[in-house]
């Protein structure tokens, strides 16, 4: 029978609607200080060179300069994202890698002071040879980007499971292909932003940032501050998608200069800082090579991957272990091996996107099997099928499918696109396709190597009941955790959801790792959900004594205290609480027990009532080098049917229709759900059609804006049929897991495979851009 | 030198001081304090800084404040009434067409806009007129959804109003 709930798997208005339509939502650019400083960085116009001698006798004497900082005041204490690859300092020291390499800052009474004299920093340059790509980073005899890392390589990995050799040898069909996707800008809207202010030997920043714990955890050790000292506080963020997981320059920067000036100082990125910074989605080079049988059951995968990493590691340690790790699902796969390489370049260093890793590794994979299916003579969603896990398989590399709903998804696309109608049967020029996909519902691990708490949240009642305040560190950046949160805290807790008020990303309110690798509804949703629980069983406690009713008896629903057996006599609590409120116009009271009237006895009995919850996943995974990246405590799983129109003439593409079928266990939210699922889908055609952050010989982007690295406006998205598919995830809050990102994976292929449906023509090669498509049909027809 | 402007924001006239290279989305954020207009590019290509000059929408970015000497503007702080919000706003918070809201702003003004010079656009007009205004996080489907619901809105409380 199903659990009738009150609040989750709802549709309630985010509970920061409001603000946002109104406009009085603020987010770190709003934010002003009395006295405050603005800071302007200087960065590298080389992407690579010696810095021989850096002059700010010019930008000092620039009246209106209140301070000036370079390696030389910052030190040069390493930090990154993962200890295992600390590559970065503040400034650079003594070589800048990439056009953006920040080499000093400035604060000034006004934006344009400061700017002025960042101009004015004269920086003694001598050149080296700048390594642009895959290759030349790799040629014999390049210059090392970092000393310790020869011919460039900045992080390996090997691992097989099973013998994908022998496996092959038993295979009808063996087939190798190419496939590599362009380095993808997060194109959020909102540009990084931060105001830090230094007082009395506390550090607190402002800061557009989806982690303020990691944030906080960089700045303690690269200033050296006591953590306890730091405090991160986010205000709204316009939108992260993984580039603003991990602390960036200005953070440091601005902190170092309050802390230098005693006053405020405010730092905020321009849209071409914005791109000069990236840390988003690294292009990836993938050579597959795949075995199968004839009757279509894939038997082994061999996956090479180089990763052109840019000038620094960030997230990329994460990634390089993803873009193996995350083929080993959906399908049973017994063999596969894997070797990757992230090669340093002198270009800004990507990081984690929307899909961290997986996405170009899952489209070049779901278009070589729609290739495949093709030789087979099967239909793409049948070969699919026969190789679908189910719930409670387990990957060859050791991730456990605790709910999986993967066969489900496949059936409501392909039932709800037409498919079956459709397939073979389009003209030419129209195309469908089919593709599939999952990943992680939170990291199994922290990115430190720590046995640290990932979620903790804490509840505090009101004296009288009537609110519940839930304090998180999880960071709402326009995915909807506040809501989520606030949701899952009402349903466990048993009150209304407008009782629950939520204060979240702030150190200052607990532990928690923040919004990355789709974790808060499934790790904060654990912590919160705790934390409702100890409240309810707290409040339960006295009302027990007093009543003389056991504890397991009673529970609290919808505001209502609810008994296992019978009505014990209440009216002594109930006359307590009028008493308490003498003069106050009651409303009537319900015939029940209400949850404030036990709240109220508990508060006089005990103090404030405060729940407390912490979550963290336990060991998860195998234990083989780099098991920890990629397990988690579930897995969410999509499937799409992408049509779409090709103008044979112009090869210009043009997506009809998008059919998505996305498992999240359970939905707390829907209409967050499908939000995010249509989010996605955007994204991930953005990246398919069009997107693509490009150099010139000197390493400069010459496309640092929103006009000419074009992402998906309202004209190029069709409506996106989207369906809610629900595994009831065993170890989820309310049996929920990941949307986030997960429903980006197939849409890339899902687009590739409909292009070849409608054109005859395999692109291994994105964006598939009218120009690329058309020379692609031409060079068929010769 | 500063040069002296006129101009209506909200309904309220401001006379002031401005330097002739600001902005007038600088001017209407830290001029009047109006941080509801949200810069996300400078350069107009992204539509975050949309408001409402004299009956159209335009990218404060790209419009010098002494330009807007003499106009009109309405921010998306002069939408709705006496804390009651507009059916737009309505419509956006319950078709769950926010989510960074970032671009929302801009995006409810475009709408406003496009309702009072088109009360029953097709669902191609609302995607023509939001299509100078960026969305990352919602794939634009709630978006229109929401100023299609919006639509109805008003005209059904046109017609309540009739009666």
């Amino acid at each position: 029978m199903k659990k009738t709930y009150h609040t989750v798997n709802s549709r309630v208005p985010r509970v920061d609607a409001r603000a946002k339509a109104t406009g009085e939502a603020r987010y770190a650019a709003d934010l002003a200080m009395p006295g405050m400083l603005y800071g302007a960085l200087l960065q590298s116009s080389l992407p690579h060179a010696r810095i021989l001698n850096i002059d700010v006798s010019r930008a000092k004497m620039l009246s209106g300069v209140k301070d000036i900082v370079t390696a030389k005041e910052a030190g040069t204490v390493k930090y990154g994202v993962s200890p295992a690859r600390y590559d970065e300092t503040v400034f650079c020291a003594d070589r800048v890698r990439y056009v953006g390499d920040e080499i000093a800052a400035v604060a000034a009474r006004d934006p344009e002071t400061a700017q002025e004299a960042a101009s004015l920093i004269r920086v003694e340059y001598e050149p080296l040879p700048a390594l642009l790509d895959i290759d030349s980073a790799m040629s014999d005899g390049a210059v090392l980007i970092h000393d310790d890392f020869p011919g460039n390589i900045g992080a390996e990995v090997h691992q097989e499971f099973g013998d994908v050799e022998e496996a092959f040898k038993g295979c009808d069909i063996v087939r190798t292909d190419r496939f590599v996707n362009k380095r993808q800008d997060g194109g959020f809207l909102e540009p990084q932003a931060c105001v830090a202010q230094y007082a009395e030997g506390h550090l607190t920043v402002w800061s557009s940032t989806q982690s303020v714990h990691y944030v906080q955890r960089s700045l303690s050790m690269v200033l050296g501050i006591p953590i306890g000292k730091v405090r991160v506080i986010k205000p709204y963020v316009g939108g992260g998608f993984g580039p603003k997981a991990a602390v960036n320059t200005i953070e440091l920067a601005a902190s170092l200069m309050s802390m230098r000036t005693g006053r405020p100082v405010k730092m905020v990125f321009s849209r071409e800082q914005v791109f000069m910074h990236s840390r988003a989605r690294h292009q990836f080079v993938h050579e597959l090579t795949t075995g199968v049988k004839k009757d279509g059951t894939i038997v082994a995968l061999k996956n090479t991957c180089h990763l052109d990493g840019g000038a620094y590691s960030s997230f990329g340690i994460a990634t390089i272990y993803y873009a193996g790790s995350l083929l080993g699902a959906p399908y049973k796969l017994a063999n596969m091996k894997y070797d990757g390489y992230r090669i340093y370049t002198n270009k800004p260093a990507c990081g984690a996107q929307r899909g961290h890793g997986g996405v170009a590794a899952r489209a070049a994979f779901e278009q070589q099997l729609d290739i495949i299916a093709h030789e087979l003579g099967m239909d793409p969603v049948e070969f699919r099928l026969k190789n679908i896990m189910k719930t409670g398989d387990v990957t060859c590399n050791d991730f456990n499918m605790s709910s999986l709903g993967m066969k489900e998804c496949l059936d409501a696309v392909r039932d709800g696109s037409g498919w079956t109608e459709k397939k073979g049967k389009l003209p030419k020029g129209k195309g469908i396709g089919v593709a599939c996909g999952f990943f992680v519902s939170g990291a199994g691990y922290p990115i430190y190597r720590s046995e640290t708490f990932h979620s903790t949240a804490t509840i505090r009642l009101s004296e009288d009941g009537g609110g519940a305040n839930l304090y998180t560190a999880a960071a709402e950046i326009g995915q909807g955790s506040d809501t989520i949160l606030s949701q899952i805290a009402a349903e466990a807790l048993g009150v209304a959801f407008g009782d629950v008020k939520i204060y979240s990303g702030d150190t200052d309110f607990g532990i928690d790792l923040g919004a990355y690798s789709s974790r808060q509804t499934l790790m904060s949703g654990h912590a919160v959900k705790a934390a409702a629980e100890d409240v309810k069983r707290q409040v339960l406690e006295v009302l027990s004594d007093e009543l003389n009713v056991p504890r397991d008896d009673m529970d609290i629903e919808n505001g209502i205290v609810i008994f296992a057996t019978g009505r014990p006599d209440f009216s002594a609590v109930r006359s307590a609480y009028a008493k308490e409120h003498r003069g106050w116009v009651q409303s009537s009271l319900p015939e029940g027990l209400t949850f404030k009237e036990a709240a109220r006895l508990a508060f006089l009995k005990r103090g404030v009532i405060v729940g407390n919850g912490a979550y963290k996943p336990g060991e998860l995974g195998g234990k083989y080098k780099g098991a920890a990246v990629g397990t988690s405590p579930a897995y969410g799983c999509s499937a799409q049917v992408v049509e779409v129109s090709v103008d044979m003439g112009t090869g210009r593409v043009t997506v009809d229709s998008m059919t998505d079928a996305h498992d999240c266990g359970f939905a707390i939210n829907r209409t967050n759900v499908e939000g995010q699922m249509q989010g996605s889908l955007s994204m991930g055609l953005g990246e398919a059609l069009f997107e693509e952050v490009k150099f010139d010989g000197g390493g400069r982007v010459i496309n640092a804006s929103l006009g000419e690295y074009r992402i998906p406006t309202s004209l190029d998205m069709p409506n996106v049929r989207t369906i809610i598919i629900e595994s009831n995830e065993p170890n989820g809050p309310f049996g929920a897991k990941e949307v986030g990102e997960g429903a980006i994976m197939p849409t890339i292929p899902a687009i590739l495979n409909a292009i070849y449906d409608a054109t005859g023509v395999r692109m291994n090669e994105l964006p598939v851009t009218s120009e690329r498509l058309y020379t692609a049909i031409k060079n068929k027809v010769k | 030198m500063k040069k002296i402007i006129t101009v209506t924001v909200n309904g309220t006239e401001y006379e002031s001081a401005v330097n002739p290279n600001m902005t007038l989305a600088r001017f209407l954020r830290e001029g009047l304090g109006l941080f509801g207009t949200k810069e996300g590019c400078g350069v107009g290509d992204c539509g975050a800084c949309t408001v409402i000059m004299d009956g159209q929408p335009v990218n404060s970015c790209l419009v010098l404040a002494v330009e807007a000497n003499g106009s009109a503007i309405v921010t998306i702080e002069g939408i709705g009434e006496g804390g009651k919000l507009h059916p737009v706003q309505e419509a956006f918070i319950e078709a769950g067409a926010i989510q960074c809201g970032f671009c929302t702003p801009g995006m409810v003004l475009v709408a406003v806009n496009l309702l009072e010079n088109n009360p029953s656009p097709t669902e191609n007009e609302v995607r023509q007129a939001l299509s100078g205004n960026l969305c990352r996080c919602t794939g634009y489907q709630k978006i229109v959804e929401a100023v299609e619901r919006a639509a109805s809105k008003i005209v059904c409380g046109e017609r309540a109003g009739e009666l």
